[in-house]
C-alpha cells in the first residue's frame, strides 16, 4: 500500500509549475476573451455569455461539430475492430515480431503535416499512385479536390493509415501478457475460437483497449493538421472539421471572442466524453 | 475413466534430435491403471511436464503411442481426448461468475441446462464453493480460484483422466494441506484416474497410491510411497525422497561382499549385478549409534525434538543418522551401525542386491 | 497459421505504400512527376536532396526541430521522474485529482491553445526561440511521461526502496544508482513517446516561431503552399523527417508495446 506523505508534493512541484504555466495561463486568456468583445485597437468590452449563445445557435458551429463527430465515429469504428483483428493475427514470438512492430509504428512517427502532404501526393489524380490507380486502372472517378465523398474517404483512410497501429500495439501488448495456460485450459474445456476471444482475450485486453479508445478519441476529435494539409477543409466546407473552423476563425479572421467561446465548448465536450467513457469502462473494476 | 497406456514414448523439442541428450523424454513404457491416484515426482527439468502435456494432448510426441483404454489418441487434440487439467496458476474466466466458470466445459459440449445445473451444484458442494456460486470469479482468493480450476475438471463426469500440474504452487502454506486432503477425498468420491505432477515429495507421497519418480527424462522408479522410501531402486530416488536423503557410500566389491574403507558392510542379500561404480545405500533412519560398525567423527548435530539428526564423517564420506535418545557432541568419535535388511548395494546408480529369501 | 499471418502482412504493405511513393517521388525530377504516373523514378536524381542540404533555410529547419525536440524530451522526462515516483509511492492531498488533471491536458485541442500560446510567449519575450516550443510541448508530453513512468515504477516492488534505506542509502543516491537503472526501460519508452509527439506536432511549433527557430514542419508547409510544383522537393523533405523517428524507434523496438500496457487507467 502507498504511504501517506505530504512532502510528495515537492516531487510533483516541477511538473505542476510547468504544466500549470502552459495550461492555466492560456486557458484564463481564452476565458477572458470569451466574455469580451473587441472593435480593434485593443479595446475590449464585457460581452457576458453572448458569444457562447451565438456559437451554440450558429449553424456553422453545429455543422462543423457534426463533421467532427462523424469523423471521430468513423475513425473509431474502423480502427478499433481492425486493430484488434490485426493484433490477434500477429505472431506471438519470433524474429518477425520486432520487425512488424517497428514497421507498424512508422506512420505514427511522421510529422503530421508530412502525413497530410504525403497523402496529398499519393492521391493526386494522374500522377499520384492511388489517384492513378483508381482513375486510370480501375476507372473509378476519383478527385478529392472536387468530390466531397472522395475527400471524406481520403481523410478517413489517411487516419486509419496513420493511427490504427496504435490500437494494434496496445492490443498486442495485452495479448502477449496472457499466459499459455489460459489457451491450454480453454482447449481442454472445449471452447471455440470465438469463446476464447470473448472470455479470455477480450477481458485481458480491456485495460489496454480502454487506453487505446481514449487516446484515439481525444486525438481524432482534436485532429487538425493532417486533414487541413490534405484538403484544406474542402471541397467547399465539406471537410471543415471543428478544429479547422476554429483555427480559421481565430488565426484567419482574428475573431477572438467567438473563437475563444468555441474553444471552451470544444474542450468541454472532449473532457465530458472522455470522462463518461472512462467511468463506464472502469465501473466494474471498482466494486 | 480409462486405463492409459504409454508405449515407447520419446519426445524431443528439437526438429532433428541427434543423440539421447537431445530428448526431453527418453523411451517411456508405462500403464496408468483405471481409477488410480498417481503422482509424477521429479526435480524441475526432469521431463514430467512434457509427459503431462503429451498425455493431455497439448504436445504430440516425437515417437511412440498413447492409448486410452484401447483407443489410440496420439494425434488427437486435447478437446477430443476428454481429459481435464489443472494448471500451476489458477486459470479462471475473469468475466464470468463462479457458476458460469464451472458450467463452461459442459455448455461448450452442448449439455442441456438442467444437467449443467445438477452437475455444477454437486461439484460446488463437493468443493465447498456453494456460497460463492453467484460471485464474479475474478474477485476470489488464489485457493478458491484453484478450486474452480479443479471444479471445471471434475464437472464433466466422463473424463478419462484429471491431471494436476503443480497445482498448489501459489497457495498459502496453511491452505496447501487443506486442499491436498480435499483432493485425496475427491479421488475417493469420483474415482477418476488422477495424475499429480509435483517436485514436492510431501505432496506426492500424501496424494498418490503410486508414485512415478522421474529424472533426466527417464522413469527411475514406480512404487508405493513405502516402497520408494524403503527400497529405492536408484540412488537418485534415495536422495530425492526422504529428509535427509539416503546415505550413499562409495565401496569396493570383493568376492560377493562390499567393503567401505576396508571394513566389510553386511548387505540385505546376495549381489546380483556389477558395475563400474559401486555404492552402499542406507537411509539415516536405519543408521544407529552403537558399539560396532563404522567409525566416524561427528561434525554437526541437530535436535529436532522428536528425534535428532547426527551428521558424521568417515574419511571423505558424509553419513547421517537419525537418533532417538542421547545425542553425541560434535568432534566426538562414534561407531555407526547399519540395519542389515535395509542396507543395499547400488551398481552405477541402480540397485544391485536382492532381499535375502526374496 | 500461415493464412492468419497474411493479415499483418497486407496491413504493413498498406502502411508502406504511401511511404514508398514519397520516397520514389523524392528521387524524381519535377518534369517527370508532372508528366504522369511512373512507378519507379525514370531519371533518378538527387537534386532534391542536394537543395535541402545546401540551402540553410531548409537544413536549419531540421536542426531547429532537433534542438527543441531534444530540449523537450530531456525536460519532460527529468521533471516527470520525481512526480511519477511520488504518484507511485505516496498518497498525498489531492493526488488522484492532480493525476487526472494532468491527463486532461492531453485532451486539450492544440487548436484551442494556439493563439493564447502565441500571446503568452510573446509577452515573456520567448517568441521564436527553441525554448518556447520545448516548453509549449511540455503541456502534453509531461502528463504522458508521468503516466508511462508511473506504470513502470508501480511494477517495482516497494521492498526495493526499503532495502536500500536500510542499507544506508540517501534518497538521491538510491534514486540515481538503484531505482533509475531498474526502470531504465520505462525511461526509454517515456523518452521515446516525448520525442515522437514533439517531433510530429506542427500547429504549436509553427505558431510559436517565425525565423530563428523555425522548424522543418513549418518550412515545409510554406513551400507546399507557395509552389505545388515543387513536389519532388517536398517529398525529399518529407522523407528526411521520417529518419529520426525510425532511428529512435529502432532503439526501443522491444519496449514500445509494453510502454502503454503498463500505464494505469
Amino acid at each position: 500500500m502507498r504511504s501517506v506523505n505530504q512532502k510528495a508534493w515537492f516531487f510533483v512541484l516541477p511538473v505542476l509549475v510547468l504544466v500549470a504555466f502552459n495550461a492555466l495561463i492560456p486557458i484564463m486568456t481564452v476565458v477572458n476573451y470569451s466574455v469580451q468583445e473587441t472593435f480593434g485597437n485593443n479595446q475590449f468590452f464585457w460581452h457576458g455569455l453572448g458569444w457562447f449563445q451565438d456559437i451554440l445557435q450558429s449553424d456553422r458551429f453545429r455543422a462543423a461539430l457534426g463533421r467532427q463527430v462523424l469523423f471521430t465515429v468513423m475513425v473509431l469504428a474502423i480502427q478499433v475492430p481492425l486493430g484488434i483483428v490485426i493484433a490477434l493475427a500477429m505472431p506471438r514470438k519470433g524474429f518477425w515480431v520486432p520487425v512488424c512492430l517497428v514497421l507498424m509504428a512508422l506512420p505514427m512517427l511522421i510529422p503530421w503535416n508530412v502525413v497530410g502532404a504525403m497523402w496529398n501526393i499519393f492521391t493526386l489524380p494522374k500522377i499520384g499512385m492511388m489517384g492513378y490507380f483508381l482513375n486510370d486502372v480501375l476507372g473509378i472517378r476519383y478527385d478529392m479536390t472536387q468530390d466531397p465523398v472522395a475527400a471524406w474517404v481520403t481523410i478517413v483512410v489517411m487516419d486509419v493509415w496513420h493511427w490504427t497501429s496504435l490500437v494494434v500495439l496496445l492490443c498486442y501488448a495485452g495479448l502477449v501478457s496472457i499466459p499459455d495456460a489460459y489457451y491450454q485450459a480453454a482447449k481442454i474445456d472445449g471452447a471455440s475460437p470465438w469463446k476464447v476471444f470473448r472470455y479470455i482475450q477480450l477481458p485481458k485486453m480491456k485495460t489496454v483497449l480502454t487506453i487505446a479508445i481514449l487516446l484515439r478519441f481525444m486525438d481524432s476529435f482534436n485532429v487538425y493538421t493532417e486533414p487541413f494539409v490534405l484538403t484544406g477543409g474542402g471541397p467547399g466546407n465539406s471537410t471543415t472539421l471543428l478544429s479547422i473552423d476554429l483555427v480559421k476563425i481565430a488565426l484567419g479572421q482574428f475573431d477572438l471572442g467567438p473563437a475563444a467561446a468555441m474553444s471552451l465548448i470544444y474542450f468541454a465536450i472532449t473532457l465530458l466524453v472522455s470522462w463518461l467513457f472512462y467511468t463506464l469502462m472502469t465501473k466494474d473494476d471498482r466494486r | 475413466m480409462a486405463k492409459i497406456t504409454l508405449s515407447k514414448l520419446r519426445h524431443s523439442y528439437m526438429a532433428r534430435p541427434q543423440g539421447p541428450a537431445d530428448y526431453a523424454l527418453k523411451e517411456i513404457d508405462h500403464v496408468w491403471e483405471d481409477g488410480g491416484a498417481y503422482a509424477l515426482l521429479g526435480p524441475s527439468g526432469c521431463g514430467k511436464s512434457t509427459l503431462l502435456n503429451i498425455i493431455s494432448g497439448l504436445l504430440v510426441p516425437s515417437e511412440g503411442r498413447i492409448l486410452f483404454n484401447d483407443r489410440d489418441v496420439t494425434e488427437l487434440p486435447p478437446d477430443k481426448r476428454n481429459i481435464a487439467q489443472v494448471f500451476q496458476f489458477p486459470v479462471i474466466y475473469d468475466t464470468m461468475t463462479v457458476y458460469d466458470n464451472l458450467a463452461f466445459p459442459l455448455r461448450n459440449r452442448g449439455r442441456d441446462e438442467a444437467t449443467v445445473k445438477a452437475r455444477v451444484t454437486a461439484i460446488a458442494e463437493m468443493l465447498e464453493l456453494t456460497p460463492m456460486l453467484g460471485m464474479r470469479a475474478a474477485h476470489l482468493s488464489a485457493d478458491n480460484k484453484q478450486k474452480i480450476s479443479m471444479g471445471r475438471g471434475l464437472v464433466r463426469q466422463d473424463v478419462n483422466v484429471i491431471m494436476f500440474d503443480e497445482p498448489l504452487t501459489v497457495i498459502d502454506p496453511h491452505l496447501k494441506w487443506k486442499l491436498r486432503s480435499k483432493l485425496k477425498e475427491l479421488h475417493h468420491r469420483v474415482n477418476a484416474t488422477m495424475i499429480y505432477v509435483t517436485h514436492d515429495q510431501t505432496e506426492a507421497l500424501t496424494f498418490a497410491d503410486q508414485v512415478v519418480v522421474m529424472d533426466l527424462g527417464v522413469i527411475v522408479q514406480i512404487g508405493t510411497p513405502r516402497e520408494l522410501f524403503e527400497r529405492p531402486a536408484h540412488t537418485f530416488v534415495g536422495h530425492f525422497i526422504g529428509s535427509p536423503g539416503m546415505n550413499v557410500l562409495p565401496c569396493e566389491v570383493k568376492g560377493g561382499a562390499a567393503f567401505f574403507r576396508g571394513v566389510q558392510v553386511p548387505l540385505e542379500g546376495p549381489i546380483v549385478k556389477s558395475g563400474a561404480r559401486t555404492e552402499i545405500g542406507v537411509r539415516p533412519e536405519f543408521v544407529s549409534l552403537g558399539a560396532g560398525g563404522i567409525e566416524a567423527r561427528v561434525r554437526k548435530v541437530a535436535d529436532l525434538g522428536r528425534h535428532g539428526v547426527v551428521e558424521a564423517v568417515a574419511g571423505e564420506t558424509r553419513i547421517s543418522a537419525i537418533v532417538h535418545g542421547p545425542m553425541p557432541s560434535p568432534g566426538e568419535t562414534v561407531r555407526l551401525d547399519f540395519r542389515r535388511d535395509m542396507t543395499r548395494l547400488y551398481a552405477d546408480g541402480w540397485i544391485a542386491t536382492e532381499a535375502a529369501g526374496g | 497459421m500461415r493464412k492468419r499471418s497474411l493479415i499483418p502482412l497486407v496491413y504493413i504493405l498498406f502502411l508502406l505504400l504511401p511511404i514508398y511513393w514519397l520516397l520514389a517521388m523524392s528521387f524524381k525530377t519535377t518534369n517527370e512527376i508532372l508528366a504522369g504516373f511512373t512507378l519507379f523514378p525514370q531519371t533518378f536524381t538527387l537534386a532534391n536532396y542536394r537543395t535541402i542540404f545546401t540551402d540553410p533555410t531548409w537544413y536549419w529547419g531540421y536542426i531547429n526541430s532537433i534542438i527543441y525536440v531534444s530540449i523537450n524530451t530531456v525536460l519532460s522526462v527529468l521533471v516527470a521522474l520525481p512526480a511519477a515516483y511520488a504518484f507511485s509511492r505516496y498518497r498525498f492531498l489531492g493526488d488522484k485529482h492532480l493525476f487526472f488533471w494532468l491527463l486532461t491536458n492531453r485532451m486539450a485541442p492544440a487548436a484551442v491553445f494556439a493563439l493564447p500560446f502565441f500571446q503568452l510567449y510573446s509577452a515573456i519575450g520567448l517568441f521564436d526561440t527553441h525554448i518556447a516550443v520545448a516548453l509549449a510541448h511540455c503541456l502534453f508530453n509531461i502528463p504522458l511521461a508521468v503516466w508511462i513512468l508511473e506504470g513502470f515504477m508501480s511494477s517495482v516492488p516497494k521492498e526495493l526502496d526499503e532495502t536500500a534505506y536500510v542499507d544506508g542509502y540517501s534518497f538521491p543516491r538510491f534514486f540515481v544508482t538503484i531505482f533509475l537503472p531498474t526502470i531504465k526501460a520505462g525511461v526509454g519508452v517515456a523518452a521515446f513517446f516525448c520525442f515522437m509527439f514533439s517531433w510530429v506536432e506542427m500547429l504549436l511549433a509553427k505558431t510559436l516561431t517565425a525565423v530563428y527557430a523555425k522548424p522543418i514542419v513549418a518550412t515545409m508547409t510554406r513551400t507546399a503552399s507557395s509552389a505545388g510544383y515543387e513536389l519532388g522537393l517536398l517529398a525529399a523533405a518529407g522523407t528526411l523527417t521520417i529518419i529520426p523517428g525510425a532511428i529512435v524507434i529502432y532503439f526501443v523496438r522491444n519496449y514500445i508495446a509494453k510502454g502503454f500496457a503498463l500505464g494505469r487507467v
